[in-house]
């Protein structure tokens, strides 16, 4: 291959559209002339750039939990409006002020540890040994937590999803140990961060759906007293697809 | 005080949780529909506001065309066919939508031109690629992309934010593949040459 067919066939690379043996081609090609490599660099970057300016605008949290309940209610009957309902939306609404602010102060530590939940992803991504057990078969990772965390859990059935296992790790967070457990999609790692809910002392309070943290896409919700955290740089609906296999896993 | 409010969520999630029940519309894992639809479309809120705000250009217009989207979306969720690409079916409820607001048909997709709208863009100019990289910001970009005709922002923002395959992104446009690549190609190129054109009007 030449400059000018690696060049020309560098957009749908990057866009990872280019066929296999056209892909080893141009690898090929880009290892052997450093124009081309600089090319590549700066169109990833580019390419990055454009992602990052066009990820500009997120719901106001009051759609957000508009939405969230609209889509979590079936199509209702019509409210009738009488005088008990009044009085109990009144005294509702007097809970709601005293509750909005315990809840305001949940939601500043929840955020927090979430966002050392990220940093703990970071960090693995970083290691030189992101593993300590390497092993793609559910049958040999489970076996390992055995005896190293206080409790166990359920990994899900991967065959027929694009999910791969990668492994697994200790990890810990509020001082409570906890399994990592590192996912693949298309080349997007993935960690999986399983806690007992109670050692981590209210620590994400009763946060629960998806959520974004540095650049990470996250999901956490608690399941049989388990804390379930899941992040990655995979899109949002990879992140809530790994989570719903997780979540029939238990 | 805090004890009514409790029993009061107690009810309430009672209550959801029958209504859910209700539909009677049970898939092979019985599964309520309704909770499959949530499953799979709460999810896509952030994401699908994004594109929402980048074709409006306004707030409450995306907020709406958002809104409505999902209203379709889960009334026609029995025609969606279990197994085939949720994401594509529902930015192509929210596109068409949009196509048939107000401030969508000013933005006339149906009669869009690729060659022609090369024409209304500036000419490529000196600033080398590398220059080019370094030099445009976030802010730059997002003018430059808001600027860009609907037909080519949408294509580099399924491609380049939402990371959408070609094939997707060919379903939600309802175009062939090839024509995907093509135009965003063009559309990707127009880009760069209105960022040249800030950065050369800046300096």
């Amino acid at each position: 291959m030449n400059c000018d067919q690696a060049r020309a066939e560098l957009e749908f690379y990057l866009d990872g559209e280019l066929a296999s043996d056209r892909t080893r081609e141009l690898e090929g090609h880009v290892r052997a002339c450093p124009e081309c490599a600089g090319e590549v660099l700066r169109s990833v970057q580019w390419k990055r750039q454009v992602k990052a300016a066009g990820a500009m605008y997120s719901p106001s949290a009051e759609f957000r939990e508009r939405m969230t309940r609209r889509l979590q209610k079936a199509p209702k009957k019509a409210w009738r409006w009488n005088w008990a309902l009044a009085g109990a939306c009144a005294l509702v609404l007097a809970v709601f002020g005293f509750s909005m602010v315990r809840r305001s102060q949940e939601r500043l530590v929840a955020e927090h540890t979430l966002s050392e939940v990220a940093d703990l992803h970071v960090a693995t991504l970083a290691s030189a040994s992101p593993v300590d057990v390497v092993s793609t078969d559910r049958h040999t990772v489970k076996p390992w937590f055995q005896g190293r965390i206080p409790f166990t859990f359920n990994l899900p059935e991967l065959a027929g999803s694009e999910f791969s296992l990668v492994g697994g790790r200790m990890a810990y967070l509020r001082q409570a140990p906890g399994a990592e457990l590192i996912f693949q999609i298309r080349k997007h790692q993935i960690s999986v961060f399983i806690f007992q809910e109670h050692a981590l002392d209210d620590g994400l309070g009763s946060l629960n759906g998806p959520s974004h943290q540095l650049t990470f896409n996250m999901n956490t919700w608690t399941q049989n007293g388990l804390r379930y955290v899941v992040v990655g740089d995979a899109s949002g609906s990879d992140i809530a697809s790994l989570s719903q296999l997780l979540k029939a896993a238990s | 005080m805090v004890g009514g409010y409790s029993i009061f969520l107690r009810q309430n999630i009672f209550l959801n949780g029958w209504n859910k029940a209700m539909p009677g519309r049970f898939t092979l894992e019985g599964v309520p529909e309704q909770h499959n639809f949530e499953a799979l479309a709460l999810p896509l809120l952030d994401q699908l506001y994004n594109f929402a705000h980048w074709l409006t250009q306004d707030r409450s217009e995306a907020e709406d065309l958002v809104q409505e989207t999902y209203a379709k979306a889960l009334k026609g969720f029995d025609l969606f066919q279990q197994g085939t690409n949720f994401r594509a079916w529902v930015y192509k409820i929210l596109r068409n939508t949009f196509l048939t607001s107000r401030t969508g048909m000013r933005a006339a997709t149906d009669q869009f031109d690729d060659e022609k709208a090369d024409v209304i863009l500036p000419p490529v100019k000196e600033t080398p690629e590398s220059l080019l990289v370094e030099k445009a910001n976030r802010e730059l970009l997002q003018k430059a992309l808001a600027e860009l005709p609907v037909p080519f922002r949408e294509v580099v923002l399924l491609a380049d934010v939402e990371e959408m395959s070609y094939q997707e992104i060919a379903e939600t446009l309802g175009i062939p593949a090839g024509t995907v690549m093509s135009r965003l190609s063009r559309a990707r190129v127009a880009l760069r040459n209105l960022v040249r054109k800030k950065l050369e009007g800046a300096a």
